[in-house]
């Protein structure tokens, strides 16, 4: 059940995107997310879309992987979607009912946002997919390293994104078994009245905030024992280095944002 | 009569994705009522997956399990009924412990049974008593408790439930060889007692050998051997090939018999083995 999770999940593969140096591949992201929201119109999602689909191939990544990132998000999509059916008013009215109207623009409006969403999402995982906690955390570490300047503690942030997302699976992991465990001793988690569910998930919160903290405190013990003390003179094993073919998939972006600002402006 | 039995029993992880992996593969076993049984085997090699099929914890992929001869999950609503048929300790069981006081926590399970508070406070006083906690204890909270109190805690709670078969994963991991040895006479006691199934998973080949009826060795997904401690231990040098652990008496007992003293039987507990020694040595008139 837990295990169906995918966000924040790694996939190790040996493709072009998941060599990319992590620092391009955030920037690249965000000028996808900016080329999804540049324009309104079709043609400019079928850019994004493309982009999407160029890399995702590129990515040797199953497409199955992407429809289950999506799934989740789906009823919520579909509230959103139907609630701007009905409150968009603008365009030619087909459905007339009291204040409810559905309008050609409602529909309009919708079914882009859907579209947008899905490809928003599906694209911005394959960040996550092809691109390991570590690496992710020191692109971003190197990203805003910028920022030091204004004494803002860049490596304790990168530090506690690292921490919070290596714990996701091990948390993940240990709700698994306490839910077991528990379930072995006949508490119901899908079954039964609300009021016995809500009492039930005591059982399971209890022992997972304590094997938290505790794992917190080994984690700082450990740290501490091989003297970790922030990020000041700090080195890595592993420095990022860009080659030509972050600057190839850089520009491929770019000149795909390029084409969905100019399709907008001549639509 | 066979109390548990599985067909065909498969399980693969993750199905689909690239961490698929075959846990389970295609087993088949058959557990009488009573049994004391051992479960041996690597880390990976299924043990911990194979049992979670036993109280529906894991719907298999392919293959059946049987309790009682009856097909567990014919009726998807009985499941829970097959959980309080077959109790399920897990490996630091001490890490669900929830409740504010000991009392409390031993009785969740035999509440979610429906018992009513007489039955639930004879049941937990008799099942602490059993396991050596102090009724003193039972009032306190069990975060208070020293490791291995806690796990006793912890696996009373599931024998409290009275279940048929008792499964124990691990029962002893990190403890020190005296609360080794409380928790083993325990599981011991229970079994003289109540005359229920027990199967217990264990790395240590040395505890096994001394209780049970007949050993299950897992490799690789799938069933190495499975049957009686002296007729697994005859066979103690293939399973050392295949990575695991005999008893050290036994070791000692190969040892000898390639250097020509053959006893002609298998050893596997200290008491035996010094037997047989005696009885050597006296025949050959030494002593």
């Amino acid at each position: 059940m837990l295990k169906d999770i995918t966000i924040g999940q790694f996939f190790p593969a040996d493709s072009l995107v998941h060599r990319l140096d992590p620092r391009f591949k955030i920037i690249m992201t965000l000028l996808f997310i900016i080329m999804l929201f540049a324009g309104q119109s079709m043609i400019c999602l079928a850019t994004g879309a493309a982009y999407t689909v160029m890399a995702i191939l590129l990515s040797k990544i199953k497409f199955r992987m992407f429809v289950k990132s999506i799934k989740p998000i789906m009823p919520f999509l579909l509230v959103t979607a139907f609630l701007n059916i009905l409150f968009v008013n603008d365009g030619t009215v087909y459905f007339h009912w009291k204040f409810l109207k559905i309008t050609s623009e409602g529909i309009n409006v919708s079914v882009i946002m859907i579209i947008r969403i899905v490809i928003l999402i599906a694209g911005s995982s394959l960040l996550t997919y092809t691109t390991s906690p570590i690496s992710l955390t020191d692109a971003v570490e190197r990203l805003l390293s910028p920022l030091k300047k204004l004494k803002f503690p860049v490596h304790e942030l990168a530090m506690m994104m690292s921490i919070a997302l290596r714990f996701i699976p091990t948390l993940i992991e240990e709700t698994d078994k306490i839910i077991s465990a528990q379930k072995a001793r006949g508490a119901e988690f899908d079954t039964g009245s609300i009021m016995n569910r809500a009492r039930n998930l005591v059982s399971i919160l209890i022992p997972l905030f304590i094997s938290a903290f505790r794992r917190a405190d080994e984690l700082a013990t450990a740290m501490e024992c091989r003297c970790y003390c922030g990020g000041e003179g700090r080195t890595r094993l592993r420095q990022l280095k860009s080659a030509p073919r972050d600057y190839i998939a850089l520009a491929v972006t770019i000149s795909f944002l390029v084409c969905a600002v100019i399709i907008n402006i001549l639509t | 009569m066979a109390v548990l039995k599985t067909e065909e029993l498969t399980y693969i992880y993750s199905q689909g994705t690239p961490f698929e992996k075959t846990a389970v593969d295609h087993v088949n076993l058959e557990i009488n009522e009573g049994e004391m049984i051992g479960i041996i085997g690597h880390t990976g090699s299924g043990k911990s997956t194979l049992i979670q099929h036993f109280n529906g914890l894991l719907k298999p992929t392919s293959g059946k399990i049987f309790l009682d001869g009856q097909d567990i999950w014919a009726d998807k609503n009985k499941i829970r009924e097959v959980r309080f048929k077959v109790g399920l300790v897990f490996q630091y069981p001490e890490y669900q412990i929830f409740e504010e006081t000991v009392y409390k926590d031993i009785a969740f399970g035999c509440k979610n049974m429906g018992l009513d508070d007489n039955e639930i406070k004879r049941s937990v006083t008799e099942t602490a008593h059993d396991i050596g906690l102090p009724e003193e204890l039972l009032d306190r909270s069990p975060f208070e408790l020293s490791g291995g109190q806690k796990r006793r805690v912890a696996i009373a709670g599931v024998m409290a439930m009275n279940p048929r078969v008792l499964i124990l994963d691990e029962p002893a991991a990190g403890l020190d060889p005296s609360g080794r040895d409380r928790i083993f006479d325990c599981i011991k006691s229970y079994h003289k007692k109540t005359k229920n199934t027990i199967l217990i998973v264990s790395h240590s080949m040395e505890d096994i050998a001394t209780f049970a009826d007949r050993i299950l060795v897992m490799n690789q997904a799938g069933i190495f051997c499975f049957d009686e401690t002296e007729k697994v231990f005859s066979r103690a040098e293939e399973i050392t090939q295949i990575g695991l652990d005999v008893p050290q008496i036994t070791r000692v007992f190969l040892e000898l018999k390639k250097r020509g003293i053959d006893f002609g039987k298998e050893v596997y507990t200290v008491d035996y083995a010094r037997e047989l020694i005696l009885k050597h040595l006296r025949e050959r008139q030494v002593l």
